[in-house]
């Protein structure tokens, strides 16, 4: 390879690839290109720790104590990629410079979906995807004030913790009758309900919004829900309504994209020189019968970033991993390991307070489990249960359902 | 009763739990005078301490999982050999303190002036 490498992307897949190669022995060029002005950065923290600190932190920096000179990363922020051409092998950015490669990594991640209500305004709603965006909002937590979040999603819910211990008034409105439809099952959404209600949040259901106005930094929402109108007024308005891969770029670029950039098990695109990773990918998943699915987690894109270096290098690797994520909420904690989804069948390990659920299919095999609680009473049984998962087992109901037997002792490689 | 911390046979040396407090394969968290620490015994039954949060984050290292000698964080994926506190791999790339560790009489004590008494 005469040019190198070049990533496209600067987040937890971007900056996880580039030290991979390095780790596995690539002395070439890495050129890791970010849109944003800050160097990589964790995104978990954002909804978390920057809001609820009493001084403002420094930014979760991935690559530590000059890891970008010992690894010898040409970092270019703050400019975005504006064309790829893939005859060339070369990338433009938005500020003229170009860039020539030999391969390339596409980890461009996602965007938050706007909000298209009528009187929104760039200026009037937050979202939170950035660390910008993080301190943008974080100024405005301000104790007494009033916040209004839109989306009861994992974003507006982490929001919704912090921004209660700030001393902030919290309303939260939902589109769907329940909390987290998609993310976890009923009975976690409604327990996660009531520690919210316990905290001080209000919560509006079925929520559809009619207008938003604004006027000096006060903001108006008026939204109807079943048959009623409500109103409310707020300092603040930030919406977690979903993300969206950024596949503008592979579109344009001439890439196959279905639900993300699409890639095989390897992370190919449909050109053999470039690949794609993190959140912006759509791929072929072993476990779930070969299925495309699009993750959109940290450790996702942490693993997917890792792996993929080794292909780019010549190794062909598929992605197996058990998808798995959490979302921290007060003292407590929300897993999932699997996709919950796929399950036909619920079982329930009673754990004091803590909840732990195990889904099977309709064929008796364990796809997931969920849980919610203190980190220290789910997170063992939640990591057991990924590596079940990852077995394809198919454990006795029984004993998933009795707290006395050690989930361990379930394990094949036990 | 074991009363953690009230029976230092020599200076430095608390006792942190009793044997049976922990599981073969498995880890317990140990709280003492403001510094959280990791008790781990291993499958051949030998025990071993090390710091309680992960290098990486400030996260339990007792919510994780012990698999062989490797304790994973529960959080980030961070992968240590709890014998020696060496980080396996991204994202934890700072080892982990390790103590000293003795039983006696059925308790699990360790050493927390290590690092101190190493310097000096």
């Amino acid at each position: 390879m005469r040019h190198g490498i070049v990533i496209v992307g600067a987040g937890e897949a971007g900056a996880r690839a580039a030290v991979s190669l390095r780790e596995n022995g690539w002395g070439g060029t890495i050129t890791l290109i970010g849109a944003e002005v800050h160097p990589p950065y964790e995104r978990p923290p954002l909804s978390k720790v920057l809001l609820t600190a009493e001084d403002q932190p420094a930014a979760p920096l991935i690559l530590k104590n000059g890891q970008i000179k010992d690894y010898a990363i040409k970092l270019r922020c703050g400019s975005p990629v504006t064309r790829i051409d893939r005859s060339h092998h070369l990338v433009s950015l938005h500020n003229g410079d170009v860039f020539a490669y030999d391969r390339l990594l596409l980890a461009t991640g996602s965007t938050s979906r706007q909000l298209n209500t009528p009187g929104v305004r760039a200026s009037n709603v937050h979202y939170l995807r950035t660390l910008g965006e993080g301190l943008a909002l974080r100024s405005k937590l301000r104790p007494g004030s009033k916040l209004i979040i839109v989306g009861g999603g994992f974003i507006g819910l982490e929001i919704a913790a912090s921004a209660r211990d700030r001393g902030v008034d919290v309303t939260l409105l939902e589109c769907a009758p329940r909390l987290l439809a998609r993310g976890v099952p009923a009975e976690i959404a409604n327990a996660i309900e009531r520690r919210h209600r316990s905290a001080g949040v209000k919560l509006e259901f079925d929520v559809a919004l009619r207008v938003i106005k604004s006027e000096s930094g006060r903001h108006r929402v008026e939204f109807s829900s079943g048959g009623e109108i409500g109103r409310i007024e707020g300092d603040c308005i930030v919406a977690g309504i979903g993300a969206i891969p950024d596949t503008e770029l592979a579109a344009r670029s001439g890439l196959a994209v279905e639900n993300g950039v699409k890639v095989d098990a390897e992370f190919h695109t449909s050109d053999p020189d470039i690949f794609a990773v993190g959140d912006c990918c759509s791929f072929p998943h072993a476990l779930y019968g070969g299925r495309r699915i699009r993750l959109e987690s940290w450790r996702n894109a942490q693993e997917q970033g890792t792996l993929v270096a080794r292909n780019m290098l010549g190794a062909h690797e598929s992605y197996q991993a058990v998808p798995w994520f959490w979302s921290d909420q007060y003292e407590l904690t929300v897993q999932v390991a699997g996709l919950f989804s796929e399950g036909d069948e619920t079982i329930v390990r009673k754990l004091g307070d803590a909840q732990l659920y195990f889904h099977l299919d309709g064929g008796g095999r364990l796809v997931a489990a969920s849980g919610f609680g203190l980190n220290s009473a789910i997170a063992k049984d939640i990591r057991f249960a990924e590596r079940l998962v990852a077995e394809r087992a198919m454990p006795d109901r029984l004993m998933l359902g009795s707290p006395n037997v050690r989930l361990r002792s379930l394990l094949a490689s036990y | 009763m074991t009363t953690p911390g009230a029976d230092a046979n020599n200076a430095g040396w608390i006792v942190a739990c009793h044997i049976d407090e922990i599981e073969r394969e498995d880890v317990i968290r140990f709280d003492h005078a403001g510094q959280t620490f990791a008790i781990y015994r291993a499958s051949e039954d030998i025990y071993y301490a090390t710091d309680g949060l992960c290098t990486h984050e400030q996260v339990h290292l007792a919510n994780g999982l012990v698999i062989g000698h490797i304790i994973e964080c529960p959080k980030h994926n961070g992968r240590f050999d709890y014998r020696t506190g060496q980080a396996k791999g991204a994202p934890a790339c700072v080892d982990l303190c390790v103590y000293p560790v003795r039983v006696d009489a059925g308790k699990v004590l360790i050493n927390i002036d290590y690092e101190s008494a190493d310097e000096a």
